[in-house]
């Protein structure tokens, strides 16, 4: 039970990480790039490390989203459009 | 960053300061339980974000001062330090208000502090110094930004996109 729990959250770590390459909308990408911080954060309280669990959760799935968020909008007002992503 | 809907506003209003004090939680109980002064200040940086996501920079900057989360981080820095210097007859960091495992059975040491000593002291003001910083990060980079920045201010525009 607790192998197949393990199994479907480094899927779900693979996935994530995957979708953040493969947006092409920059703005998509840094929210796979959350949901992959999250499952981190899920893999690591798995693991019985709760204490690393709360800080990539806090730092990782919130204020680095925002952080790449802030830094999206700066690009995209340079651009002029398309949320800052590359066409 | 633009506001969001008042959906997004009122669920703000109700939930933010429930973080404050979940991350005021896992900072004074930093030492016996999971979490400590850093996750607990990151936890509670996560207010101001909360904030700019919700309500837009223009009027989240009209509200902070910034002085104030300068101050948390000098105050915090100083209160660390001072700790450390204050079991100085015996070390620096010497632990000058634990009490020993018999005494603590034999009663008479209950609560926050006597378990650990200053260890329990100096994660509130790891958790001080890291919420100030971590908060100043996020309201730097959003001031950075907004030498671009075009929008009006307090309208509502939708998601940002």
């Amino acid at each position: 039970m607790m192998q197949l729990l393990h199994l479907c959250v480094l899927v779900l770590i693979v996935l994530a990480g995957f979708f953040a390459i493969w947006f092409r909308d920059l703005l998509s990408s840094a929210l796979a790039l959350g949901a992959f911080s999250l499952c981190m954060a899920l893999e690591f309280y798995i693991l019985q490390a709760p204490d690393v669990a709360i800080a990539e959760a806090a730092i990782g799935a919130a204020l680095s989203t925002v952080i790449y968020i802030i830094a999206l909008r700066a690009c995209g007002q340079i651009r002029k459009g398309n949320g800052g992503g590359v066409k | 960053m633009n506001p969001l809907s008042v959906v997004v506003r009122k669920g703000c209003d109700i939930f933010a300061w429930f973080m404050v004090v979940f991350g005021a939680n896992v900072i004074i109980h930093g030492d016996l339980t999971p979490g400590g002064g850093f996750q607990g200040g990151a936890i509670v940086a996560t207010f101001l974000t909360f904030l700019l996501v919700a309500y837009g920079g223009n009027r989240l900057l009209s509200w902070v001062n910034e002085r104030f989360y300068t101050s948390l981080v000098g105050f915090g820095l100083l209160l660390f330090i001072g700790l450390a210097f204050m079991g100085f007859p015996t070390s620096f960091f010497y632990n000058f208000v634990s009490v020993t495992h018999e005494a603590a059975m034999a009663g008479g040491a209950h609560g926050i502090i006597p378990p650990s000593g200053t260890i329990a002291l100096m994660d509130i003001a790891v958790g001080i110094e890291v919420a100030g910083g971590l908060s100043l990060i996020v309201i730097y980079m959003f001031k950075g930004i907004r030498l671009y920045e075009t929008s009006p201010v307090g309208t509502e525009c939708g998601h940002d996109r």
